[in-house]
């Protein structure tokens, strides 16, 4: 049962997480917090054109949250915000029990084995809900720090 | 005096195997297990007197309010206090909200002041911030010192003509702290201070006596000893409830109605709008029975026994570093820790996969792990039923963390 959760590539990811620090300066700083267990995490992301061309995040948190993170940076650079968003929304579908389709989610469809520990998916998803919020708040030119909260997720 | 050998029988979920492991449960700071006798009290109640208490003029009905009112004698009795002092709440969190609405909106004002500590669960901290915001009145927090106890010294700072109400906790969920209540008590008297007390890792755990205390409220849950969920309890002091004003309106609570006003019962009942939860007041009257039966002394003395095992047999666990107390004496059965390099999540993910359950996370006490610079802790706690098997089952999960993690490599 642990094997499913903890497949090889997120434990790989977790030991050696991607992308991990901070961008300075950022277009995207946004953090994510995890209510029910503490977890938080920041975002950083530069865009250009309408392009992410650089992604970074920073926190603390269980393998689940730091490999999801470390995967999503590795998944969205160099992509348009209109197919990160996207790519955001199936993930979490993916995570609520949709369609894991491998063409498009590529590694990600290793995290659908959390889907058996429900507890766990906030985990997963924490990155990817503080991402989309940035993007929001990105596209909507206020630029201030917020906080993208995994309750607020529905 | 020792524990019954076969304790453990009477606890029909620890007979259960999860794939082929018995199951080791380190989660009662949590939630208790239940005896058969508690399951058995609940289902006699449903099947055979199964009627609402208080007003019915039939035998089940008259039955049904017997039990009820002995039960509340029970309970009463088993912290040492009078039966119309006892109100039947859900739990431990609507006591304290009880308090902080009906007693804290009478008597805190603008400018007064509500002493709470660092080492409080959110319920004994929030209704307290909602108190404070609402009358104006300001919040201070008794710090804790670096080994994990309140720092008292500072009390004397903290204590003011404005405090009105001083709010501790009898046992930390966390660090397993047992606070000195009587001491406590005794200074937040003399500035004519109320002292609220959260009782609901202390009273299934040891022997409580709230004459002994000192204290004003006192408030615990049935879920954690041995009985049924949403049930709990709040004691106060008889003069202080009969002058309280109600908590709830409705059916239950009142003397005489007209349509513009009414006048209310005496307490308890004051505080017991609506049809109460009779079959689960019943059964914790059975479990207090039960927890009677074993000795209070005895499963403090068992725990304690426990608790400096488990604390011996963890610090040899390299990489473990284990928050509170290390004197057993002022600890109870509780003992959070962290694995370095491993997140508590992970930690109770593997440890469940041994059929160990523990909690992880920051166990409704963000400001306190905030205090001691972590995020969150994995979370060991014992009750009467559990033996020294359990710890080292603890210790071998810990190690297969470990090796999962890939650590021991490292």
């Amino acid at each position: 049962m642990l094997d499913e959760l903890y497949r090889e590539i997120i434990l790989d990811h977790y030991t050696r997480p991607r992308n991990r620090g901070r961008l300075e300066p950022a277009d995207i700083v946004i953090e994510g917090a995890n209510p029910s267990c503490g977890d938080e995490i920041s975002v950083y992301a530069r865009v250009e054109d309408g392009v992410i061309q650089d992604i970074r995040f920073e926190g603390r948190g269980c393998s689940i949250s730091q490999a999801s993170a470390s995967m999503m940076t590795e998944r969205v650079r160099g992509r348009s915000l209109e197919e990160v968003k996207a790519l955001i929304e199936e993930f979490k579908g993916m995570m609520q029990g949709g369609p894991a389709e491998e063409d498009r989610l590529g590694d990600l469809v290793a995290l659908q084995g959390v889907r058996k520990f429900p507890v766990r998916v906030k985990c997963a998803t924490l990155a990817w809900v503080a991402l989309l919020q940035g993007v929001r708040e990105y596209e909507s030119g206020r630029r201030a720090v917020v906080t993208a909260s995994t309750e607020d997720d529905l | 005096m020792p524990l019954p050998a076969d304790v453990r029988k009477d606890f029909p979920l620890l007979q259960r195997e999860l794939d082929g492991k018995p199951i080791v449960y380190l989660d009662s700071a949590a939630t208790s297990q239940k005896p058969w006798v508690v399951l058995e009290a609940l289902a006699e109640y449903y099947r055979t007197y199964n009627a609402n208490v208080h007003r019915g003029l039939y035998r089940i009905a008259e039955q049904a309010t017997l039990a009820y009112e002995e039960a509340r004698a029970k309970v009463a009795a088993f912290v040492g206090a009078r039966p119309e002092e006892v109100i039947f709440v859900r739990g431990t969190t609507e006591g304290i909200n009880l308090v902080a609405y009906a007693y804290g909106r009478a008597h805190v004002r603008e400018g007064d002041e509500i002493l709470t500590t660092e080492m409080e669960h959110h319920s004994n901290l929030v209704p307290w911030q909602l108190l404070a915001q609402e009358r104006g009145a300001r919040l201070r927090v008794l710090p804790l010192r670096e080994d994990g106890t309140l720092d008292l010294e500072q009390m004397d700072r903290l204590l003011t003509e404005r405090t009105r109400i001083v709010a501790v906790t009898h046992q930390s969920n966390v660090l397993g702290t047992i606070n000195p209540i009587r001491t406590i008590v005794d200074r937040a008297h003399a500035v004519g201070a109320v002292v609220v007390v959260d009782g609901a890792q202390s009273v299934p755990h040891m022997p409580v006596d709230v004459r002994e205390l000192g204290c004003d409220f006192l408030a615990f849950s049935g879920h954690k000893m041995c009985g049924p969920t949403g049930i709990g309890v709040l004691w106060g002091r008889l003069e202080l409830l009969e002058a309280m004003p109600p908590f709830h309106g409705g059916g239950e609570m009142i003397e005489r109605v007209e349509l513009e006003r009414s006048t209310y019962k005496s307490p308890p009942h004051r505080f017991e709008a609506g049809t109460p939860n009779i079959a689960d007041a019943i059964a914790l009257g059975v479990a207090v029975d039960y927890l009677r039966r074993i000795g209070m002394e005895a499963i403090r003395a068992h725990e304690k026994h426990l608790m400096r095992y488990a604390l011996a047999q963890l610090a040899e666990v390299e990489g473990v570093r284990v928050y509170g107390p290390r004197d057993p004496e002022i600890r109870g059965g509780a003992v959070a820790f962290t694995l370095e390099g491993v997140h508590p999540h992970d930690v109770a993910q593997v440890l469940d996969s041994e059929a160990i359950c523990v909690r992880a996370g920051h166990h409704c006490a963000q400001p306190l792990h905030r205090k001691l610079g972590i995020q969150s802790t994995t979370r060991a706690s014992v009750y009467l039923y559990n033996t020294p098997e359990d710890v080292d089952a603890l210790v071998q999960g810990l190690e297969k963390v470990k090796a999962f993690f890939g650590l021991r490599r490292a």
